[in-house]
């Protein structure tokens, strides 16, 4: 049985693992990948340390620093159970079961998705969650943006560079986000902007060819070649059936990182800790090996 | 004989350079091809991969999309 198991590899996960790793616990890393969401940012001024460095560079500095202390990381493995019977903490993977006396859900946040028929089956073949990553190769093409806060505003920004046109399909009565990118937006002249308008399904053969909008209760087919999914984040805690959420799938934990349930810790973008950032979140982990450690020694 | 990579990539996308950065940890020589700076290319990899996400890595012919780790060491065989 491990002493500690960690699920997640993004600032949190990884911070963790060097704390543990210096308290010579018995632990492993479980994580679908390393560097969360951080691996997908772009560029970060605000990462104590460092003026400027882009997610991929500050992911390879963290995963560096993780790997120094031959941390044990099963990776491409998701959580898919966690419980905690009698004393014994057990993690379900596709691949195995692990068991652990302690564990810290640092799993954070994924995009989250539109649930309508087409999303996965046109997904990498003209729908997309990352408009920074895909945004060129829809160069003089038609798109269409699903959303209507910063990320959407954000993929609607870059692609007012690049594509033909721009549809914003914002499924409130008006647009979210800053003043200053809305206002940009609006007086591009190549942005559509569709309130009150819902996505149903995703059309099209090979690639994404429409999408299907309901507006007010009328459906029609708009015509588009690309679709930006940027409708925000959702925790993934789903395997945590036991643990105590908020209303938004977020962990609740105190101010020392404990759940509900004694001994499962957790940190970083999962929990309902306020703000969402990379320097936030690697504290929270630090916060939580620490806790643990001092809940393995009163056992 | 070694084989041959190809990293169908944009200069904006993370995962590009991290799928980069990995290969270059483990030894393997790859062609980099920006597709956001040259369309004709950018076509050939939706052709030819049926796929429009980056990054798309293509090793002797087989087409792994996004950065999967697993699936590269497997089919690199390292």
């Amino acid at each position: 049985m491990y002493d500690l198991i960690i699920i997640g590899a993004g600032p949190a996960g990884i911070t963790a693992a060097v704390y543990a790793a210096r308290k010579r616990l018995e632990f492993l890393v479980i994580t679908a990948d390393i560097g969360g969401q951080t691996a997908w940012s772009g560029d970060i001024e605000n990462y104590t340390g460092y003026q400027f460095i882009t997610g991929p560079d500050l992911t390879a500095k963290f995963e560096e620093h993780m790997r120094k202390y031959k941390v044990p990381v099963k990776e491409s493995e998701e959580a898919v159970e966690l419980k905690k019977t009698g004393d014994a903490i057990r993690v379900k993977t596709a691949k195995g079961e692990y068991e652990s006396k302690t564990a810290i859900i640092a799993s954070g946040k994924k995009s989250r998705e539109l649930g309508v028929p087409g999303e996965r089956e046109f997904k990498n073949k003209g729908l997309t969650y990352c408009a920074t990553c895909d945004g060129p190769l829809f160069s003089g093409k038609v798109v269409a943006v699903i959303g209507g806060g910063n990320s959407a505003l954000d993929a609607a920004l870059q692609l007012m560079r690049i594509a033909k046109h721009v549809y914003i399909v914002n499924n409130t009565p008006r647009l979210g986000g800053d003043a200053i990118m809305r206002e940009k937006v609006e007086r591009s002249g190549i942005v559509t902007v569709m309130n009150d308008a819902r996505v149903t399904s995703v059309l099209g053969d090979k690639m994404v060819r429409a999408i299907k909008v309901d507006k007010a209760g009328k459906e029609e087919d708009l015509s588009i070649q690309g679709v930006f999914v940027e409708i925000g984040l959702v925790p993934n805690s789903a395997f945590a059936k036991d643990i105590k959420k908020n209303e938004y799938g977020e962990i609740i934990v105190n101010c020392k990182n404990e759940t509900n349930v004694p001994g499962i810790f957790a940190a970083g973008d999962v929990t309902d800790v306020p703000e969402k950032q990379i320097v936030i979140a690697a504290g929270e982990g630090s916060k939580a090996a620490l806790a643990a450690f001092k809940y393995l020694n009163s056992l | 004989m070694a084989k041959k990579v190809l990293v169908y990539s944009t200069a904006t996308c993370p995962f590009c350079i991290r799928a980069k950065q990995f290969l270059k940890e483990n030894g393997i020589q790859f062609e980099d091809i920006d597709v956001s700076a040259d369309e004709n290319k950018a076509s050939e990899m939706i052709k030819k991969s049926g796929q429009m996400g980056v990054p798309v890595i293509e090793i002797d012919g087989e087409f792994i999309v996004g950065f999967d780790k697993e699936k590269i060491k497997e089919v690199l065989g390292i």
